[in-house]
Protein backbone atom coordinates (compact mmCIF):
# COMPACT_ATOMS: atom_id res chain seq x y z
CA UNK A 1 0.00 0.00 0.00
CA UNK A 2 2.63 2.48 0.99
CA UNK A 3 4.99 1.35 -1.75
CA UNK A 4 2.40 2.08 -3.92
CA UNK A 5 1.16 5.43 -2.82
CA UNK A 6 5.37 6.01 -2.81
CA UNK A 7 5.51 5.08 -6.82
CA UNK A 8 2.32 7.08 -7.67
CA UNK A 9 4.23 10.26 -5.72
CA UNK A 10 7.15 9.22 -7.91
CA UNK A 11 5.31 9.67 -10.88
CA UNK A 12 3.18 12.93 -10.72
CA UNK A 13 6.36 14.53 -9.72
CA UNK A 14 7.88 13.13 -12.91
CA UNK A 15 5.32 14.53 -14.63
CA UNK A 16 5.11 17.67 -12.99
CA UNK A 17 9.09 18.09 -13.99
CA UNK A 18 8.38 17.38 -17.39
CA UNK A 19 5.40 19.78 -17.23
CA UNK A 20 7.91 22.54 -16.08
CA UNK A 21 10.39 21.37 -18.69
CA UNK A 22 7.51 21.92 -21.04
CA UNK A 23 6.63 25.09 -20.08
CA UNK A 24 9.65 26.74 -19.87
CA UNK A 25 10.54 25.33 -23.74
CA UNK A 26 6.97 27.30 -24.49
CA UNK A 27 7.57 30.38 -22.58
CA UNK A 28 11.19 30.63 -23.84
CA UNK A 29 11.60 33.90 -26.19
CA UNK A 30 12.67 33.14 -29.51
CA UNK A 31 16.21 33.94 -30.48
CA UNK A 32 16.86 36.98 -31.70
CA UNK A 33 19.52 37.52 -34.58
CA UNK A 34 20.15 40.89 -33.42
CA UNK A 35 24.04 41.75 -33.46
CA UNK A 36 25.13 43.94 -30.16
CA UNK A 37 27.22 45.95 -32.80
CA UNK A 38 23.77 46.76 -35.00
CA UNK A 39 22.08 47.89 -31.80
CA UNK A 40 21.04 51.48 -31.32
CA UNK A 41 21.91 53.49 -28.28
CA UNK A 42 19.17 54.93 -27.47
CA UNK A 43 16.99 51.85 -25.88
CA UNK A 44 13.63 53.48 -27.15
CA UNK A 45 14.76 53.59 -30.81
CA UNK A 46 16.18 50.09 -30.32
CA UNK A 47 12.98 49.08 -28.56
CA UNK A 48 11.09 50.27 -32.17
CA UNK A 49 13.85 48.75 -34.46
CA UNK A 50 13.09 44.99 -32.75
CA UNK A 51 9.14 45.86 -32.46
CA UNK A 52 9.48 46.37 -36.31
CA UNK A 53 11.92 43.52 -37.41
CA UNK A 54 9.51 41.24 -35.59
CA UNK A 55 7.15 42.46 -38.34
CA UNK A 56 9.24 41.79 -41.66
CA UNK A 57 9.37 38.95 -42.81
CA UNK A 58 12.90 37.72 -44.25
CA UNK A 59 12.79 36.82 -47.63
CA UNK A 60 15.47 34.38 -47.68
CA UNK A 61 14.08 32.02 -45.44
CA UNK A 62 10.30 33.09 -45.21
CA UNK A 63 8.76 31.99 -42.16
CA UNK A 64 11.09 33.97 -40.33
CA UNK A 65 11.31 37.81 -39.29
CA UNK A 66 14.19 39.07 -39.61
CA UNK A 67 14.40 39.90 -36.14
CA UNK A 68 14.94 36.44 -35.58
CA UNK A 69 16.86 35.17 -38.83
CA UNK A 70 20.47 34.71 -39.70
CA UNK A 71 20.61 35.82 -43.37
CA UNK A 72 22.53 38.07 -45.21
CA UNK A 73 19.55 40.01 -46.34
CA UNK A 74 17.82 39.98 -43.13
CA UNK A 75 20.59 41.70 -41.54
CA UNK A 76 20.70 44.46 -44.18
CA UNK A 77 17.85 45.12 -43.76
CA UNK A 78 17.91 45.09 -39.81
CA UNK A 79 20.63 47.62 -40.20
CA UNK A 80 18.64 49.86 -42.52
CA UNK A 81 15.69 49.78 -40.54
CA UNK A 82 18.24 51.25 -38.06
CA UNK A 83 19.24 54.13 -40.14
CA UNK A 84 15.87 55.36 -41.40
CA UNK A 85 14.62 55.24 -37.47
CA UNK A 86 17.94 57.45 -36.64
CA UNK A 87 17.21 59.25 -39.41
CA UNK A 88 13.78 60.21 -37.82
CA UNK A 89 11.16 58.45 -40.03
CA UNK A 90 8.23 56.52 -38.27
CA UNK A 91 7.56 53.00 -38.52
CA UNK A 92 4.99 53.72 -40.93
CA UNK A 93 6.91 55.53 -43.24
CA UNK A 94 9.70 52.72 -42.71
CA UNK A 95 7.01 49.30 -43.76
CA UNK A 96 5.34 51.31 -46.63
CA UNK A 97 9.12 51.86 -48.13
CA UNK A 98 9.62 47.96 -47.62
CA UNK A 99 6.34 47.34 -48.72
CA UNK A 100 7.10 49.20 -51.84
CA UNK A 101 10.14 47.52 -52.80
CA UNK A 102 9.25 44.13 -51.51
CA UNK A 103 5.43 43.91 -51.44
CA UNK A 104 2.73 42.79 -49.04
CA UNK A 105 4.63 39.12 -48.74
CA UNK A 106 7.48 41.37 -46.58
CA UNK A 107 4.71 41.87 -43.58
CA UNK A 108 4.27 39.01 -41.78
CA UNK A 109 1.21 40.59 -41.00
CA UNK A 110 -0.84 41.05 -44.55
CA UNK A 111 -2.50 44.54 -44.95
CA UNK A 112 -6.87 43.77 -44.96
CA UNK A 113 -7.42 45.14 -48.75
CA UNK A 114 -10.29 42.90 -51.01
CA UNK A 115 -7.41 40.47 -52.54
CA UNK A 116 -6.52 39.30 -48.90
CA UNK A 117 -10.64 39.76 -47.52
CA UNK A 118 -10.20 35.44 -47.82
CA UNK A 119 -7.20 35.45 -45.82
CA UNK A 120 -8.96 37.36 -43.02
CA UNK A 121 -12.35 36.56 -42.67
CA UNK A 122 -12.43 33.17 -44.23
CA UNK A 123 -11.42 31.24 -41.05
CA UNK A 124 -14.60 32.87 -39.56
CA UNK A 125 -16.90 32.19 -42.39
CA UNK A 126 -15.82 28.63 -42.35
CA UNK A 127 -16.82 28.77 -38.80
CA UNK A 128 -20.08 30.59 -39.05
CA UNK A 129 -20.88 27.96 -42.03
CA UNK A 130 -19.46 24.75 -39.54
CA UNK A 131 -21.48 26.38 -36.69
CA UNK A 132 -24.90 26.54 -38.91
CA UNK A 133 -24.68 23.32 -39.82
CA UNK A 134 -24.11 21.86 -36.41
CA UNK A 135 -27.65 24.26 -35.49
CA UNK A 136 -29.20 23.07 -38.32
CA UNK A 137 -28.24 19.56 -37.02
CA UNK A 138 -29.38 19.57 -33.62
CA UNK A 139 -32.84 21.36 -34.72
CA UNK A 140 -33.51 18.55 -37.07
CA UNK A 141 -32.90 16.13 -34.70
CA UNK A 142 -35.25 17.96 -32.00
CA UNK A 143 -37.95 18.21 -34.25
CA UNK A 144 -37.74 14.41 -35.71
CA UNK A 145 -39.07 12.58 -32.25
CA UNK A 146 -42.28 14.46 -32.50
CA UNK A 147 -42.93 13.23 -36.17
CA UNK A 148 -42.40 10.03 -35.56
CA UNK A 149 -44.97 7.60 -35.92
CA UNK A 150 -45.90 4.05 -34.62
CA UNK A 151 -44.37 1.30 -36.35
CA UNK A 152 -47.23 0.52 -39.49
CA UNK A 153 -48.99 -2.97 -38.95
CA UNK A 154 -46.41 -4.30 -42.17
CA UNK A 155 -43.56 -2.83 -40.28
CA UNK A 156 -44.36 -4.00 -37.27
CA UNK A 157 -44.99 -7.78 -38.88
CA UNK A 158 -41.28 -7.35 -40.32
CA UNK A 159 -39.65 -6.32 -37.31
CA UNK A 160 -41.34 -9.43 -35.25
CA UNK A 161 -40.48 -11.76 -38.26
CA UNK A 162 -36.79 -10.58 -37.62
CA UNK A 163 -36.57 -10.57 -33.82
CA UNK A 164 -38.18 -14.05 -33.75
CA UNK A 165 -34.72 -15.16 -36.00
CA UNK A 166 -36.73 -16.28 -38.75
CA UNK B 1 -39.42 -11.81 -49.98
CA UNK B 2 -35.73 -10.63 -51.39
CA UNK B 3 -33.25 -7.75 -49.38
CA UNK B 4 -34.15 -5.78 -52.62
CA UNK B 5 -37.69 -5.44 -52.01
CA UNK B 6 -37.05 -4.92 -48.48
CA UNK B 7 -34.79 -1.59 -49.25
CA UNK B 8 -37.59 -0.57 -51.40
CA UNK B 9 -39.50 -0.94 -48.54
CA UNK B 10 -37.99 0.85 -46.34
CA UNK B 11 -36.84 3.53 -48.43
CA UNK B 12 -40.69 4.09 -49.80
CA UNK B 13 -41.51 4.89 -46.17
CA UNK B 14 -40.32 8.30 -46.28
CA UNK B 15 -41.56 11.19 -48.87
CA UNK B 16 -39.59 11.16 -51.80
CA UNK B 17 -38.47 15.35 -51.19
CA UNK B 18 -36.57 15.23 -48.30
CA UNK B 19 -35.33 11.84 -49.73
CA UNK B 20 -33.63 13.50 -52.76
CA UNK B 21 -32.07 16.52 -50.23
CA UNK B 22 -30.66 14.03 -47.87
CA UNK B 23 -28.57 12.04 -51.29
CA UNK B 24 -27.52 15.47 -52.15
CA UNK B 25 -26.60 16.14 -48.65
CA UNK B 26 -24.26 12.76 -48.56
CA UNK B 27 -22.85 14.00 -52.30
CA UNK B 28 -21.35 17.26 -50.19
CA UNK B 29 -18.21 15.62 -48.36
CA UNK B 30 -17.71 13.76 -52.16
CA UNK B 31 -18.14 17.25 -53.79
CA UNK B 32 -15.88 19.26 -51.21
CA UNK B 33 -13.30 16.49 -51.62
CA UNK B 34 -13.02 17.00 -55.18
CA UNK B 35 -12.73 20.73 -54.53
CA UNK B 36 -10.12 20.42 -52.27
CA UNK B 37 -7.95 17.21 -54.17
CA UNK B 38 -8.23 20.29 -57.00
CA UNK B 39 -5.89 22.58 -55.17
CA UNK B 40 -3.58 20.38 -54.00
CA UNK B 41 -3.26 18.71 -57.42
CA UNK B 42 -2.75 22.48 -58.28
CA UNK B 43 -0.20 23.09 -55.99
CA UNK B 44 1.76 20.28 -56.54
CA UNK B 45 1.26 19.99 -60.46
CA UNK B 46 1.62 23.21 -61.76
CA UNK B 47 4.90 24.88 -62.22
CA UNK B 48 4.38 27.66 -59.66
CA UNK B 49 7.00 27.89 -56.96
CA UNK B 50 5.28 29.22 -53.91
CA UNK B 51 8.82 30.16 -52.26
CA UNK B 52 8.59 32.81 -55.42
CA UNK B 53 7.83 36.25 -54.32
CA UNK B 54 6.35 38.28 -57.28
CA UNK B 55 7.60 41.66 -57.57
CA UNK B 56 6.35 44.78 -56.36
CA UNK B 57 8.18 46.49 -58.95
CA UNK B 58 6.46 45.77 -62.02
CA UNK B 59 5.58 48.60 -64.30
CA UNK B 60 7.51 51.10 -62.12
CA UNK B 61 9.90 53.38 -62.72
CA UNK B 62 13.89 51.87 -61.74
CA UNK B 63 14.59 52.77 -58.15
CA UNK B 64 17.21 55.33 -57.74
CA UNK B 65 21.12 53.99 -57.36
CA UNK B 66 24.54 55.37 -58.19
CA UNK B 67 26.87 52.63 -58.32
CA UNK B 68 30.91 52.73 -58.96
CA UNK B 69 32.47 50.22 -61.39
CA UNK B 70 33.91 47.23 -60.26
CA UNK B 71 37.49 48.30 -59.63
CA UNK B 72 39.98 47.34 -62.38
CA UNK B 73 37.22 46.36 -64.82
CA UNK B 74 36.82 48.02 -68.33
CA UNK B 75 33.06 47.98 -68.20
CA UNK B 76 31.63 51.47 -66.64
CA UNK B 77 29.55 51.91 -63.44
CA UNK B 78 25.59 52.00 -63.59
CA UNK B 79 23.07 54.65 -62.37
CA UNK B 80 19.73 54.96 -62.67
CA UNK B 81 19.71 57.64 -65.86
CA UNK B 82 21.84 55.17 -67.98
CA UNK B 83 18.52 53.21 -67.85
CA UNK B 84 16.07 55.56 -68.54
CA UNK B 85 17.76 57.23 -71.13
CA UNK B 86 18.04 53.36 -73.38
CA UNK B 87 15.83 53.64 -76.38
CA UNK B 88 15.73 49.97 -76.33
CA UNK B 89 14.56 47.67 -73.64
CA UNK B 90 17.67 46.27 -71.67
CA UNK B 91 18.47 43.38 -69.02
CA UNK B 92 19.15 43.94 -65.48
CA UNK B 93 21.15 41.24 -64.04
CA UNK B 94 22.31 40.58 -60.54
CA UNK B 95 24.91 38.32 -59.86
CA UNK B 96 27.93 37.60 -57.49
CA UNK B 97 31.12 35.82 -58.02
CA UNK B 98 30.14 33.74 -54.90
CA UNK B 99 26.71 32.61 -56.21
CA UNK B 100 26.59 28.95 -57.98
CA UNK B 101 23.59 29.69 -59.95
CA UNK B 102 25.00 32.96 -61.24
CA UNK B 103 27.52 30.47 -62.63
CA UNK B 104 25.18 28.06 -64.60
CA UNK B 105 23.07 31.22 -66.31
CA UNK B 106 26.13 33.06 -67.24
CA UNK B 107 26.33 31.12 -70.74
CA UNK B 108 23.26 32.23 -71.56
CA UNK B 109 23.35 36.11 -70.91
CA UNK B 110 27.43 35.84 -72.97
CA UNK B 111 24.77 34.29 -76.12
CA UNK B 112 21.72 37.02 -75.30
CA UNK B 113 24.76 40.16 -75.37
CA UNK B 114 26.90 38.68 -78.34
CA UNK B 115 24.76 36.90 -80.69
CA UNK B 116 21.18 38.34 -79.95
CA UNK B 117 22.65 41.84 -79.58
CA UNK B 118 21.13 42.20 -76.60
CA UNK B 119 22.10 44.81 -74.04
CA UNK B 120 22.55 43.45 -70.76
CA UNK B 121 23.63 45.76 -67.51
CA UNK B 122 24.97 44.06 -64.07
CA UNK B 123 24.85 44.78 -60.61
CA UNK B 124 27.57 42.84 -58.81
CA UNK B 125 25.92 41.93 -55.50
CA UNK B 126 27.83 42.56 -52.57
CA UNK B 127 31.14 41.08 -53.43
CA UNK B 128 34.88 41.90 -53.44
CA UNK B 129 36.62 43.64 -57.17
CA UNK B 130 38.96 40.43 -57.05
CA UNK B 131 36.44 37.72 -56.85
CA UNK B 132 34.07 40.18 -59.48
CA UNK B 133 37.30 40.13 -61.68
CA UNK B 134 37.91 36.83 -61.35
CA UNK B 135 34.51 35.55 -62.31
CA UNK B 136 34.23 37.82 -65.26
CA UNK B 137 37.63 36.94 -66.70
CA UNK B 138 37.17 33.36 -66.42
CA UNK B 139 33.27 33.13 -67.79
CA UNK B 140 33.36 36.84 -70.01
CA UNK B 141 31.70 39.52 -69.96
CA UNK B 142 28.32 40.37 -71.68
CA UNK B 143 27.92 43.66 -69.39
CA UNK B 144 27.79 46.83 -71.15
CA UNK B 145 27.79 48.07 -67.39
CA UNK B 146 28.25 47.10 -64.55
CA UNK B 147 27.62 48.55 -60.96
CA UNK B 148 29.51 47.76 -57.94
CA UNK B 149 26.65 46.93 -55.07
CA UNK B 150 29.06 46.01 -52.05
CA UNK B 151 26.53 47.02 -49.03
CA UNK B 152 23.47 45.52 -50.72
CA UNK B 153 21.25 48.70 -50.43
CA UNK B 154 20.91 49.25 -54.12
CA UNK B 155 19.81 45.50 -53.91
CA UNK B 156 17.50 46.32 -51.29
CA UNK B 157 15.98 49.20 -53.47
CA UNK B 158 15.32 46.68 -56.51
CA UNK B 159 13.42 44.37 -54.20
CA UNK B 160 16.46 41.82 -54.67
CA UNK B 161 15.89 38.88 -52.22
CA UNK B 162 18.40 36.30 -54.08
CA UNK B 163 20.73 36.73 -56.62
CA UNK B 164 20.82 35.76 -59.55
CA UNK B 165 18.15 37.95 -60.09
CA UNK B 166 17.15 39.16 -63.52
CA UNK B 167 15.40 42.31 -64.71
CA UNK B 168 13.58 43.14 -68.23
CA UNK B 169 13.67 46.97 -68.67
CA UNK B 170 11.68 49.17 -70.78
CA UNK B 171 13.13 51.98 -72.99
CA UNK B 172 11.97 54.36 -70.35
CA UNK B 173 13.14 53.05 -67.33
CA UNK B 174 9.97 51.11 -66.46
CA UNK B 175 10.50 47.63 -65.23
CA UNK B 176 8.36 45.23 -66.92
CA UNK B 177 9.50 42.02 -66.28
CA UNK B 178 11.62 40.07 -63.27
CA UNK B 179 12.79 36.56 -63.04
CA UNK B 180 14.22 35.05 -59.65
CA UNK B 181 16.81 32.68 -60.00
CA UNK B 182 19.24 31.38 -62.89
CA UNK B 183 17.76 32.04 -66.17
CA UNK B 184 16.90 28.75 -68.06
CA UNK B 185 15.74 28.17 -71.38
CA UNK B 186 12.34 28.23 -70.16
CA UNK B 187 11.87 31.87 -69.01
CA UNK B 188 14.22 32.57 -71.37
CA UNK B 189 12.07 31.84 -74.70
CA UNK B 190 8.41 31.96 -73.39
CA UNK B 191 9.17 35.16 -71.43
CA UNK B 192 11.93 37.22 -72.22
CA UNK B 193 12.95 36.90 -75.78
CA UNK B 194 9.30 37.55 -76.35
CA UNK B 195 9.34 40.82 -74.13
CA UNK B 196 11.97 42.03 -75.37
CA UNK B 197 10.90 41.49 -79.26
CA UNK B 198 7.95 43.13 -78.01
CA UNK B 199 9.46 45.98 -76.22
CA UNK B 200 11.79 46.87 -79.12
CA UNK B 201 9.30 47.27 -81.55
Amino acid sequence: MIRRARTAVWAMRRSLGAFAIALAVALAAPAAAVQPEEKLADPQKEQRAQELGEEIRCLVCQSESIANSNADLAKDLRVLIREKIQAGQSNQEIKDFLQSRYGDYVLLRPPVKPETYVLWYGPAAITALGALGVGVFFWRRNKRPAAQQKLSADEQRRLNHILDGE
Amino acid sequence: MTSEQDTQAVGGGEDSGSHWGKRVLFLLPVVIFLIVAGYFAWGLLSDRDPSRVPSALIDQKVPQFDLPPVAGLDSPGLSTADLMQADQPVLLNVWASWCVPCRAEHPILMRLAERDGVTVHGINYKDTPADARRFIQNLGNPYTRIGADRSGRAGIQLGVYGVPETYVIGPSGKIRYKHTGPIDSKALNQKILPLLEKLGG
